[in-house]
């Protein structure tokens, strides 16, 4: 490769010149690491052509360089790069949600340390939605079975749901990353994920939930134990699969008391969403006090289920 | 509004646009959003009044006329504003971070306007609950309900998808297609005790 060895001599010569001008201009860009010492002068601030194996690396650590120069958290493009992700990505990620398996780490094979906020937000907005909306959706059709049952929208449903799971998708895995950092020394081989990545993690596996809940709509109660527990099965694996290898080299107490914890607060939320927006209605029905008194007593009382959490 | 200042003779001194011409404006929109075409209309000269008069409108006719109990109740006045607007503000942040090339207040004036179809929906649903209630009672209003949230969900595809690069567009289209489909849910579930 004549050419370029002379065109590298040629740099060298600029290169060496512009040292002479500032001898204490500082050598090294980000480029400078990977250079052999003898090529120093050649990394200052040139367009010019490196040897290939060169050219690569000094891509390599240009893109990783680009990558940690984010721009600081008040402007707008820092909160852009959390949203640089396409359609098809996002398909990918949900997918991989979806069907976890042992080996296939979520986030290295799905997410590529490139986490999003728009999954986990969007996910948790429509789940927020759906519960309210086939919550209200069941109070109807059980109307229309029994119309004896007050039918009301309960609106206020909605803001519950919402700041559940946000709080959820938002606090546990605080919680978990800061955990898994204080764990930080004890591992070797395996870096903590990042809180974006823990975020990712949390909310791409809530989306499990959302056929599920709309499935809740039919009335059979066995049916919705079954979905349940099947929904909740398929996202405590996507989770324990992904923070496997993280806890795995930590001692084996701390590995199952944090990865039981981690299961033991999804299942409730699973549990908790189903009985409070699809209350079970009660096979005999109870009157409140209030009304016992006004109707006689030969016929069959008229139940007012109210549901319960108002 | 936009161009207050364009309309007044004087260059150093802005008049006040007159009345008509802000009603115009405003008319000539919701015809734009009722026959959806490809055209800049409403992103050009962007307004807030249309919006505001949709929303204000949607709410009163969403107020229950009995006082239920406040846990009870379908949504209060203030809960549809604050869906509205801050469901608005929510797509137009969502789609200003995955690199859409849209003003804020562009996409809020469109948003705002392409309910227009579902007020016309709430209108026709309170019409049609003043005759008897029953089952077909219900799929007459299920009906105009999914047709009005089609129109609306078209009427603002063509005005937002374009500025959304090609292989984003679905990220950018389905929180409104959700933020139609939470209004269409209130509208169908609204039930005068």
């Amino acid at each position: 490769m004549a050419a370029a060895d002379e065109l590298a001599f040629h740099e060298f010569e600029e290169a060496s010149s512009l040292l002479a001008e500032t001898p204490d201009a500082a050598t090294t860009s980000g480029r400078g690491q990977l250079a052999p010492q003898g090529h120093v002068a050649v990394e200052v601030d040139s367009g010019g052509i490196y040897g290939s194996e060169e050219a690569e690396e000094s891509d390599k650590t240009a893109l990783l360089q680009e990558e940690k120069q984010q721009p600081g958290f008040w402007t707008f493009s820092y909160y852009q790069s959390f949203f640089d992700v396409d359609t098809s990505q996002v398909l990918d990620r949900i997918r991989g949600s979806l069907l976890p398996r042992p080996g296939h780490n979520f986030v290295r094979h799905h997410l590529r340390n490139r986490p999003d906020l728009y999954g986990p937000f969007w996910i948790c907005a429509t789940l927020a939605f759906v519960l309210a909306i086939t919550g209200n959706l069941t109070l109807v059709l059980a109307q229309r079975r029994d119309p004896s049952i007050h039918y009301s929208p309960q609106f206020h449903k909605v803001t519950v749901a919402g700041v559940t799971i946000y709080c959820y998708v938002w606090l546990v895995p605080l919680a978990l990353w800061g955990f898994l950092r204080w764990r930080k020394g004890v591992r070797e081989r395996m870096g903590p994920y990042t809180f974006l990545e823990t975020v990712c993690i949390y909310g791409y596996s809530l989306f499990v939930f959302i056929p599920t809940v709309v499935l809740w709509l039919i009335p059979v109660p066995w049916l919705q134990w079954l979905f349940g527990v099947m929904a909740l099965v398929l996202s405590a694996a996507s989770l324990v699969f992904t923070l496997w290898p993280v806890v795995r080299e930590d001692t084996r107490l701390v590995a199952a008391v944090l990865l039981s914890t981690v299961v033991l607060l999804h299942a409730l939320l699973a549990v908790g969403c189903k009985f409070y927006f699809f209350q079970p209605l009660p096979l005999e029905h109870l009157a409140p006090p209030a009304q016992a008194t006004s109707l006689p007593a030969n016929l069959l009382l008229p139940p007012t289920s109210r549901p319960k959490a108002t | 509004m936009a161009k207050a200042a364009e309309s007044s003779g004087d260059p150093g001194t802005t008049t006040p646009r007159p009345l008509m011409r802000d009603l115009k404006a405003v008319g000539k929109k919701f015809m734009h959003v009722l026959y959806p075409r490809k055209s800049n209309t409403l992103l050009r000269d962007w307004d807030l009044w249309g919006p505001l008069i949709l929303c204000v409108t949607l709410a009163l006719m969403l107020q229950r006329s009995s006082v239920d109990s406040e846990k009870d109740g379908g949504p209060q006045f203030a809960e549809v504003f604050v869906i509205v607007w801050f469901g608005a503000v929510t797509i137009t942040l969502n789609s200003k971070l995955l690199g859409g090339n849209i003003s804020f207040f562009q996409s809020l004036c469109v948003l705002g306007y392409c309910i227009l179809p579902l007020t016309v929906a709430m209108l026709v649903c309170r019409l049609v609950l003043l005759a008897e209630p029953g089952p077909v009672n219900f799929m007459v209003r299920l009906f105009v309900v999914i047709v009005m949230f089609a129109w609306s969900i078209v009427a603002s595809t063509a005005f937002l998808a374009d500025s959304q690069p090609p292989n984003r567009k679905a990220l950018a289209i389905y929180p409104v297609f959700l933020f139609y489909f939470v209004i269409s849910w209130m509208i169908l579930t609204f039930t005068p005790q």
